[in-house]
This record gives structure tokens, C-alpha cells and sequence, in this order.
């Protein structure tokens, strides 16, 4: 259900241990997958936690069955909405397509957390282009970490394939600091009460198949929380939301 | 979302511009929906207080604010840059009117076109109707900006543009939310026809008054709360705003600007002592060079998009962190070596937005495409008829257009042309900017066919209603019009409604008023299906049955994928997709795609 492809680094260090801190991150879907929902969600965590956040969506004609990017940046100070290319911490693809399409906005040695899921596009279905190969290898060339989650599948054993979007932000919350409590806020905050429990259930899974894999990689595992712990992290954010 | 007073939320430019007209006390909210500027009217829907619609199109939603404005209530209204076009006949002599209660007009604008047909500068607007133009740089400003246009709209007696662009108003960041003033001024209307009644005589006492108005602007403009100096290193200096203030302080954190949030008229002392304060002064705008014209016409030297000196910033599309940066350094002669794209990025199959599965358009474009028929076309979804499959679009201008195209094409060419061509345009469309073209081909004796592709909502946008719709902007029933009565009462004796997924009632009625000498209209019908319930279970697709004829794939339904194991002459079924429209099944002779089985 999850894999983590961790790329050696030269010196000999564990990958994941020098993922650093994560603010800035793009994320790549297909319209209709629930990209913007796991948008907000993020941004109001990051709000709750005191940080100044900005996102960026898209929306109108690209939404019909085009593809969808969203920024999220989080910072003391945030000046553009965009997160400038080659620049982002990490990359969130809802399809492995759209993962390669954005690859050139991470950071080299950056993590990136990829749904399995493939949605050929019309070109391919019926225009005769060839879906990309080497997805798996092209996406490990550049990121330092890179992980993949079976999200639709994940989903679907929780209780709801609609939320493999939740899903995979169980999977890009074990590189950050935040509580499960603090997750679930504000994932509980953009979602009607019926369908809280669901995707809480493919949160959480995602989440501790994703701690556990890096901790085989790292010295981290679900009880200990990310193996890299707080070690390396600038100040913390502000202060509390007033609010 | 925690909506209380004094509470930090993350708004969208867009919700942050309604909550700031809410705050301010807005009456009267009125608007056309459009890419980037629907939420605005959305947001305020969400408020009791205040009268919100969608009007039939811009220059209403400018006309019955302008009346609210007269009766002494706030006002505003939103539309995307184009529809400022649409409503510039009010505009541009309300404002020599002297408004009463506070005005404001939302132009959200779309550098980079993501969702638009051009990339006009409403800056420039500001010029034409010597009125202030207001560019808030995030969503804190986005609220301020909007709550304090109000004020300066009754101080100066004039409307007030508030131009945001895509990134600002579909980016989001915190709001900290305030209380709502109401007005304290009664509201009634007091008969001034020297006023408000723009005859030449008035007018000519008007004008005058406007241009004075003008020149308190610009002395207000030195020394308002909307521009700023950031003093940093004064080896380079940069006036900008809007979002490309953000853009400039991510690349140049260290450098000096000026930020300009009255984005005219422009502050011409401010500037000078800005520009003696620096060394190398840019100007970084995104649109057109206006402020580096205005600028430059007043003497200061400043480098932007090369219309004196060299060109430093592009001058079409959106600007970023990156392009800003490396346009300064390529120019001060310390580029670094452009991040190059790896080679695979540019051979990446493009996901295309396309008609979505089930779409009722899809049927009509099937038959035009089929009949090689020339095709005008209109503003909506439905212009995704010019991708593959159909290729079906052969123009399309702006809302409306369709049926202007195709009388000129008949006046020019004769009327054989209207043999073999139809409009295209969708309800909302027609509504909006369709009917007096459509009386226009009646009156001059065209004998065109227009097909009205009628979803019963203003699809692209993301599903509000409009006056055929039968609800309002409140989503709460309201009066519906009557197209097959319109239609007929414009003068159209050959009106014929068909249920737009039936594919041969479509093909006959198509065939029948084409070839008919007179104006004909069909108005093929069925409901988006995006709307809830429209959506019906996965057809089945029978193998055993199937000769791989691939007539199937004529009808370009992303539901059906072509499979590459049988050379892609078989559709192999996404049940994920598929709608149960059953256009496909209609196509399949011998029963291979099916209709679900009874329960």
C-alpha cells in the first residue's frame, strides 16, 4: 500500500534524515480528484499552527478533466502565492503523470509523495500517445525521498475510495510537524460529519504505513514519530492563532 | 469556516473582496459569473444583509447598481475583465455622475489567460472613465482595499475599479475578520436631473467636474494609505503592485520599492522622490506598460517592458518569482545559467480540459462534425467542441458572438452559406448577449440556424443560475423565461426543442433547419451533467459483440479509452467515467455497448 524510495545520499547519511523543513509544496492532480479540498485542509493547518500561509488555485476551464496545480507556502513571511520552480520541499501527485509533469518544481533532493493511481489522458486514450514510462525512476532521479501510495486502494479499505485525497495527506504528514491531533481538526474542519470518520480511518492509515516504511529507512517509527524528529528545524512558527 | 468577527480565516482574494464590501456595509451586489471573478458574487450570497443576483449580463449588473448608488446604497459589482467591456457603456458616463452611495467595481483580470479569450489590462479603464483604480497585493488587502474603496468612492464622488488578476483572486491567505458598518445615511432618492440625467447640457457641465475631480485624485494619491515606500538598498529601486509586489519581494527582499495599491491616477511626486532615491529603477507591472507610459511621460527614467530603452520584462503572460529574477539579473549582467528543463518535460503527453463524460453538448458536436457543417461559436464549455474529436468550432470571439458571425459570414458569402453552417451558443449565453443578435438576423432577413445548447445552468463557471435557469443566485426558485416563447416573439417562425442526447432527433432536426430558408432555432436541451442527479450508472460494453468498428469513438467520449492491445480499434469502458449517457450506445450497431441491466 505504501513504498518509500529513498536515494542514497553521497555522504553516506540517511536520506530522510536530511529532508529539512518542509514550506513550500506543489500539488499535482487531475481535475475531480480532490486536489483543492487537500489544499485547504493544509493551508488551515498551517494556519492553526500560527505560520503566515498563502495558496494558489486553479480553476474554470481547466478543470474539465484538465490538469489542477495548487501551491501551498508556508512560512514567518510569505510573499508569492507560487512556489517558484525547482523550489518546492515537496510535491504531491494525486497521478503518477501529473508527478512527472511537476517534477521540475522540486527541489532536487526533495520528497516527493506519489499516488500510484494512473488517468491517461484523452491524448492517450484516444489521441495514440504513449502514457510515460519510468514514471518510478525519473521521479527518483530528482527527489531525495520519494513515496508511493496505492491512495485509491488505501481508500477504498477505509471505506471510500473519494478519500484517497486524505489519503495521501496521511501519507506527506509524516514529513511534517504536526500532531495527529492538529491533522484531524483540520481535516474535520473542511468535511461534512458523515464523512469525517472515513477519512480519518484513510489519514491514519496512510500515515503509520508511511512512518513505518521510513522508519525502516531511518531510526523513526509510528510510536517515535518522523526519525527526524526535531533536529535540524529553524524556530517554530510564531506564536498560536489568536484565533 | 469560523465566520466571527475578529477570527483569522484564509479567504481567497475573491471572498475576501465580498467580505470586505460586506464589512463596509454594501447594500446592492450584482454580477455576471466568469473566470476569475465568480466567487466574489458567491461569497456575498452568503450574507442576509446584503441583495445579491447574477443580472442577464455586465452592463445590468453595472445599470442596477448604479441605481442602488443613486438611492444612496452601496454597491458593487464584479465581472471578469472582459465583461467590464460589456458594461463600459454604463461605466463610462456614470462616471460623470456624482455618486452617491459608495461604488465599486470588481475587474478580476486573467494575465496568462487560464480561462479567458485575451489579456486585456482593466488599468487602463481607470484612464478612459478618469476614475480611481484600487490593486490590492494579497487577501488582508484584498478586504481593506475593497472596505476602503467605499469611502473614497463617496469622498470623490466617483466609482472606484477594483482590479485583481487570477493569482490574487484564487490565492488564498489570512483574513483577520472585522464587524459590518452599516451606513448611517438614509436612503431615498432625490430628483437632480442636472445630475443624473446625462444630457449634452449636463453632461458638458459635467465633464469638467470629472477632470477636476481627476487632479484631487492625483494630489490624494501622493499621500493615501494604498502606496508606500519601502526603503531598502538604493542600488535598485522597483515600483510595482498587485501581485507582482510579492513577486518583486521574494526575488529582491533587500531592494527598494514602491508599492502602488492606487493604481491610478498615479502619485507624480511620489514617484520623483522615489526614483531620485535610487540608482536603477524598474517598473514591474503584469498586463500592459502602464505605468511605465505614465512614467516615463512625466520624465523619470525607468526600465520595464521596453517602451523607452531596453526591454528588461515580458510583455505578454503572467509574470513569477522566477521570471522577475532572472529578467533584473540577465539585464544587471549577472544571469546565472537559466535552470534548464530536463528533456522529458517537454515530451509529456498534455492532458487537455475536453467536454466531460455525459456531456450533452457532446451529441450535437457528434452531428455537426458528422455533416461537416462551418460552426460559429460562443463563450462556455461548450467551445471545447473546437478540440478532437469535432474540430467542430470554427469562431468564436466574445459572448454572443456566434450569431453576429454567422449573419456577416451569410451577407458576405450569400445565403447558400447558411446551407452548411449553424451558431453555436450556450443558454446562459444567449441570454446574456444573444437575443439582439438573434433579432438582428431576423430583422435583416438572415435565414441562419442557431442552436441553442441549453444545460439549464452557467456550466464552466461552476453552475449558477441565470434567468432561463429557474433559480437565482441564492440557488432559490425564481421566474424562468421562456426560450421557445423568446425565440418565437423575436420573429422566429422555426423554433424545435430536442432532447440533446438523443442523437437522431438531433441529426433530423439539425438537417431539417439548415437546409430551410428562414431563421431557424433548435434548442437542444438536457441538464449538465455535473448537476446532481443527472448522472445515470455505467453502460456495459459486451465484447463478444463488438467488430472493432470504432464508430463509438466518433462521439470522443473520455469514458471510452481506445485499447491499445487490439491496435485501439476497441473501446475498453472507464465505468469511473462513464455517466450512463447512452450517446455511445446509440452509435454501436451491432449491441456491443449496452445500456446496465434492469434491476
Amino acid at each position: 500500500m505504501v513504498e518509500v524510495v529513498v536515494r542514497p545520499p553521497a555522504d553516506g547519511t540517511c536520506a530522510p534524515s536530511r529532508v529539512g523543513q518542509i514550506e513550500d509544496i506543489v500539488i499535482a492532480s487531475v481535475g475531480g480528484q480532490g486536489a483543492i479540498l487537500a489544499t485547504r485542509i493544509l493551508a488551515s493547518l498551517f494556519l492553526a499552527q500560527g505560520w503566515q500561509v498563502k495558496t494558489s488555485e486553479v480553476h474554470g476551464m481547466a478543470q474539465r478533466g484538465g490538469t489542477v496545480e495548487t501551491h501551498v507556502r508556508r512560512g514567518r513571511t510569505v510573499y508569492s502565492p507560487l512556489v517558484p520552480r525547482g523550489e518546492a520541499d515537496l510535491l504531491l501527485a494525486f497521478e503518477q503523470l501529473e508527478g512527472l509533469r511537476y517534477l521540475p518544481w522540486l527541489r532536487p533532493g526533495g520528497v516527493c509523495v506519489c499516488s500510484s493511481e494512473r488517468i491517461p489522458p484523452v491524448t492517450v486514450t484516444q489521441g495514440g500517445q504513449a502514457y510515460p514510462e519510468h514514471v518510478r525512476e525519473t521521479l527518483a532521479e530528482r527527489a531525495g525521498v520519494v513515496v508511493w501510495v496505492h491512495a485509491p486502494a488505501l481508500a477504498r479499505e477505509a471505506g471510500n475510495a473519494r478519500a484517497a485525497n486524505v489519503a495521501l495527506l496521511g501519507a506527506l504528514s509524516a514529513f511534517l510537524e504536526a500532531t495527529p491531533e492538529e491533522w484531524e481538526r483540520a481535516i474535520a474542519a473542511h468535511l461534512p460529519e458523515k464523512l469525517r470518520c472515513v477519512n480519518m480511518a484513510a489519514f491514519r492509515a496512510a500515515r503509520d504505513l508511511t512512518l513505518a516504511r521510513l522508519g525502516e529507512h531511518g531510526t523513526g517509527s509510528p510510536e517515535t514519530g518522523p526519525p527526524w524528529g526535531n533536529a535540524g528545524l529553524e524556530a517554530g512558527p510564531p506564536g498560536g492563532n489568536a484565533a | 469556516m469560523d465566520e466571527v468577527a475578529g477570527a483569522t480565516v484564509l479567504l481567497s482574494g475573491n471572498e475576501a473582496i465580498a467580505r470586505g464590501a460586506y464589512e463596509a456595509g454594501v447594500r446592492v451586489a450584482a454580477g455576471y459569473p466568469g473566470t476569475p471573478s465568480t466567487e466574489v458574487i458567491e461569497a456575498l450570497a452568503a450574507y442576509p444583509e446584503v441583495w445579491v443576483q447574477w443580472s442577464t449580463n455586465e452592463k445590468v449588473a453595472v445599470e442596477v447598481i448604479i441605481g442602488a448608488s443613486l438611492a444612496g446604497a452601496r454597491a458593487l459589482a464584479a465581472m471578469k475583465h472582459v465583461g467590464l467591456n460589456v458594461a463600459a457603456d454604463p461605466f463610462l458616463t456614470f462616471c460623470y455622475m456624482p455618486t452617491r452611495g459608495g461604488t465599486v467595481i470588481v475587474s478580476a483580470d486573467d494575465p496568462g489567460m487560464h480561462s479567458s479569450q485575451n489579456e486585456q489590462d482593466n488599468r487602463q479603464y481607470g484612464r478612459l472613465a478618469r476614475t480611481p483604480v484600487l490593486m490590492p497585493a494579497d487577501s488582508e488587502e484584498a478586504r481593506d482595499f475593497t472596505r476602503a474603496a467605499f469611502d473614497l468612492s463617496e469622498e470623490f464622488q466617483t466609482p472606484v475599479i477594483l482590479r485583481t488578476t487570477t493569482r490574487l483572486s484564487h490565492g488564498r491567505s489570512p483574513v483577520r475578520l472585522g464587524t459590518r458598518q452599516e451606513a448611517a445615511r438614509p436612503l431615498r432618492f432625490e430628483r437632480r436631473p442636472q445630475d443624473f440625467v446625462m444630457l449634452p447640457v449636463n453632461a458638458r457641465r459635467r465633464h469638467p467636474l470629472v477632470e477636476a475631480r481627476l487632479d484631487a485624485l492625483r494630489e490624494y494619491a501622493e499621500d493615501c494609505p494604498f502606496n508606500r515606500v519601502e526603503w531598502g538598498d538604493r542600488n535598485l529601486g522597483f515600483i510595482t503592485g498587485g501581485v507582482a509586489y510579492q513577486y518583486v519581494k521574494e526575488a529582491f527582499p533587500d531592494a527598494s520599492v514602491l508599492k502602488l495599491g492606487l493604481a491610478y491616477p498615479l502619485p507624480r511626486r511620489l514617484i520623483r522622490r522615489f526614483a531620485a532615491g535610487v540608482r536603477q529603477l524598474f517598473v514591474v507591472e503584469e498586463g500592459d506598460p502602464f505605468w511605465e507610459e505614465l512614467i516615463l511621460a512625466q520624465g523619470v527614467t525607468v526600465l520595464g517592458q521596453g517602451v523607452a530603452g531596453p526591454q528588461v520584462f515580458p510583455r505578454v503572460g503572467e509574470l513569477s518569482v522566477e521570471a522577475v529574477r532572472e529578467a533584473v539579473r540577465a539585464f544587471l549582467g549577472a544571469a546565472g545559467t537559466p535552470p534548464s528543463s530536463p528533456a522529458w518535460s517537454q515530451e509529456l503527453p498534455q492532458r487537455p480540459p475536453v467536454l466531460c463524460p455525459g456531456c450533452p453538448h457532446r451529441g450535437v458536436f457528434y452531428v455537426l462534425a458528422k455533416y461537416h457543417l462551418i460552426t460559429t461559436g460562443d463563450i462556455g464549455c461548450y467551445t471545447l467542441g473546437a478540440a478532437p474529436p469535432f474540430h467542430s468550432i470554427d469562431t468564436c470571439t466574445c459572448m454572443g458572438s456566434s450569431i453576429g458571425h454567422a449573419l456577416g459570414l451569410e451577407k458576405a458569402l450569400g445565403p447558400e452559406f447558411s446551407r452548411k453552417a449553424v451558431a453555436v451558443i450556450g443558454d446562459s449565453t444567449f441570454v446574456h448577449s444573444g437575443i439582439a443578435p438573434l433579432i438582428d438576423l431576423v430583422y435583416n432577413r438572415g435565414t441562419g440556424t442557431v442552436i441553442i445548447l441549453d444545460n439549464g445552468t452557467t456550466a464552466m463557471t461552476g453552475h449558477q443560475g441565470h434567468p432561463a435557469s429557474g433559480w437565482d443566485a441564492r440557488h432559490q426558485p425564481a421566474p424562468r423565461l421562456d426560450l421557445e416563447a423568446l425565440c418565437r416573439a423575436c420573429g422566429v417562425n422555426d423554433v424545435q426543442v430536442v432532447d440533446a442526447y438523443d442523437l437522431k432527433a438531433v441529426e433530423k432536426a439539425v438537417k431539417a433547419a439548415v437546409a430551410r430558408p428562414e431563421p431557424s432555432v433548435i434548442i437542444a436541451r438536457r441538464a449538465c451533467v455535473l448537476l446532481p442527479g443527472a448522472a445515470a450508472p455505467p453502460i456495459r460494453f459486451l465484447p463478444d459483440k463488438c467488430i472493432d468498428c470504432t464508430a463509438c469513438f466518433r462521439i470522443g467520449c473520455p469514458a471510452l479509452e481506445r485499447d491499445s492491445a487490439r491496435g485501439g480499434k476497441r473501446p475498453r469502458l472507464n465505468e469511473t467515467l462513464c455517466t450512463g449517457c447512452l450517446m455511445c450506445v446509440q452509435l454501436c450497431k451491432p449491441g456491443a455497448l449496452a445500456p446496465p441491466e434492469e434491476e
